[in-house]
């Protein structure tokens, strides 16, 4: 084996930063083009946002994105239908449960099963906590991104009893695979009720924290007010879902409107809606969407059906030949599955309708005439997930 | 029982979906003839196959006329069985490509369809659950369909995936640059026939995983018992 000299590895280090160098390119022809990413602390994984610029005013944006693309569609043609469910969580990784449960929900309505109302009810509780332990990590998030450190270790500290409570019932922190066609994999565990009720506790907290810290904050409303305004039939032509939709005024939300297969239909909450559409309002939408959460969480928990937590499915799942569109309102959006099946043990065809795809196509449109801090700003108001882009 | 049962089951089919219904006929109002076929789904969803000259102008009519102003999504189906098997038959996973299998083997789904490829787009109202799926062949020898980037803005992007993964062209939309795909590649990967390629190179490894070990013949039944208590 060689030894490198030192002059031969300060040589590959130079060359390795000459590399990374090229990432910002100055072009002198008319303004400059400024290339972030794909490695950018502001894009949560591999995004490449290429901006050209006169001044500091963004003139025209584009987005590059495939750099995690891992054909999903293509490998679901060769999987069977439990197989799916492991494929599909790592989609929006940080609320993964929430990815397996429109898939499911699919394939039930084609194979017309009717799902016990435990396991109706628990799945709800486990989807609701995939979307805490999704936002509320956007929100620390988006404060780090903004240059406050703080709400970002809160996040990680109070998402973490979440985490807690997902793992005790599915034995996975991030990825659960514990949706099943039929039900779900197993029932809760002893004690988990009140564990998470006091979890729920600390969220409500939380939120209470961030309302002070971050978006009563003087910085972060000069940062977002007014920054990135997309108007409702932007959004709506674009196809934005979840809190980006509802912070430009729209008042709808698949689970109250679209409700399949959850347990909704019985619950008090409220849809919120900021009429200003702009990255303080999604941000905004997006507090207040945590805070609902845990009122769902906590009267689901209040009247937990008892029963079974899986119908009789056979033992070797095939679905009848059909198609079916089931979409969930889920931590980012709108995420939905077009099934196609031909009575096979997998799928013929599935179309991923992923909400980060949609959001963020939006971007070349809004990004025109901003500065380039906002560039951050809007992004992050937006929030996407790599995964739930490139699926 | 067997009668009675089977009535049980129908008598919510017969339940019609006076939405749906009223959705279809003012899409039809305003198309035409240019509705091919439809098919409703009580209380789920309404599937419409337009004529493929009408591809942009459904678009048009439903965001407009009725108010389907929301972009749900658009993607394309390949309607050819794959050549290559599933992971059962994983006999066929050699490096050279068997067969195609023959034109004739194409079958399409819910409202039919005379076409290899069909693209699929969905539109919804806000506010509400109602969707439409639209549906329209692409000529086999033509690969070109309208382009919905005039009535929906965000239509440009899944237009642009839909032609790498399918190689239908939108005729309309300018930007059919590569989305996800490096801007060299070659094919079409969502195309039946396109190998998976790490499927190519090595076995489906699960293949040992769905024999039956011995004596666990009889766990069909106890663990279907074990749910139900």
């Amino acid at each position: 084996m060689t030894m490198l000299t030192d002059a031969q590895q300060l040589a590959y280090a130079n060359a390795q930063a000459a590399d990374g160098r090229v990432n910002v390119e100055l072009e002198t022809d008319d303004g400059m083009v400024l290339n972030m990413g794909p490695q950018h602390p502001a894009t949560h994984g591999t995004l490449r946002v290429v901006a050209k610029l006169d001044g500091e005013q963004v003139v025209a944006a584009d987005v590059i994105c495939g750099y995690m693309h891992r054909g999903y569609e293509k490998l679901c043609e060769v999987r069977s239908y439990p197989q799916v469910t492991t494929l599909v969580n790592r989609i929006d990784w940080l609320g993964s449960f929430a990815n397996e449960v429109p898939f499911i929900l699919a394939a039930e309505q084609l194979m017309e099963i009717e799902v016990p109302d435990r396991a109706k009810w628990i799945r709800t509780i486990l989807f609701e906590m995939s979307r805490l332990a999704n936002i509320s990590l956007f929100i620390g998030d988006l404060a780090l991104q903004l240059g406050a450190q703080t709400p970002a270790f809160l996040a990680f500290r109070d998402r973490e009893f979440v985490l807690n409570q997902i793992e005790a019932v599915t034995g996975g922190r991030f990825h659960p695979n514990f949706d099943r066609i039929g039900g779900l994999k197993d029932d809760l565990p002893k004690g988990w009720v009140a564990d998470t009720k006091a979890a729920m506790v600390r969220i409500r907290e939380f939120c209470d924290l961030m309302d002070d810290l971050v978006l009563g904050n003087e910085i972060f409303q000069m940062r977002m007010r007014g920054v990135g305004v997309i108007p409702a039939h932007v959004a709506l032509s674009y196809g934005l879902s979840g809190a980006n939709l509802r912070g430009s005024g729209v008042d709808w939300d698949l689970r109250r409107d679209a409700n399949i297969g959850l347990a909704y239909d019985q619950l008090d909450w409220k849809v919120w809606t900021h009429p200003d559409g702009d990255s303080y309002a999604r941000s905004w939408v997006r507090v207040q969407e945590i805070r609902e959460a845990t009122k769902i969480i906590d009267q689901l928990l209040d009247g937990l059906p008892g029963g079974a937590v899986m119908a009789k499915v056979p033992r070797i799942i095939k679905v009848p030949e059909g198609e079916a569109y089931v979409a969930t309102e889920n931590p980012l959006g709108e995420m939905g599955y077009y099934l196609v099946s031909k009575g096979d043990t997998g799928p013929f065809r599935v179309k991923i309708r992923s909400a980060s795809f949609n959001n963020i196509s939006v971007v070349p449109w809004v990004l025109k005439g901003v500065y380039v801090p906002d560039i951050i700003a809007i992004l992050g108001s937006l929030y996407f997930i790599l995964g739930d882009i490139d699926r | 029982m067997a009668d009675e049962a089977t009535t049980d089951a129908e008598a919510p089919e017969a339940v019609t979906d006076e939405r749906r219904e009223e959705v279809l006929a003012a899409l039809t109002d305003a198309l035409g003839d240019a509705v091919v076929d439809s098919l409703i789904k009580p209380g789920l969803n309404l599937w419409v196959r337009v004529a493929t000259e009408a591809w942009s102008e459904a678009a048009d009519v439903a965001a407009a006329r009725l108010g389907f102003r929301f972009f749900d999504f658009l993607s394309a189906i390949d309607w050819l069985p794959s050549p290559y098997g599933r992971y059962e038959d994983s006999a066929v996973d050699t490096p050279f490509p068997p067969a195609m299998p023959d034109r004739s083997a194409v079958e399409p789904g819910y409202t039919g369809g005379d076409t290899r490829f069909q693209v699929l787009g969905s539109v919804a109202k806000p506010g509400t659950d109602l969707r439409i799926l639209l549906k329209a062949d692409v000529p086999d020898d033509d690969l070109r369909i309208g382009t919905w980037t005039r009535t929906y803005a965000g239509a440009a992007w899944h237009e642009r995936e839909t032609h790498e993964m399918f190689g239908i062209t939108f005729e309309g939309n300018a930007d059919l640059r590569h989305l996800y795909l490096p801007s060299e590649f070659e094919g079409h990967p969502l195309r039946k026939e396109f190998p998976l390629l790490s499927r190519v190179i090595k076995p489906w490894p699960g293949i040992v995983d769905v024999e039956p070990m011995p004596g666990e013949d009889d766990s069909a039944d106890s663990e279907a018992e074990g749910a139900d208590a």
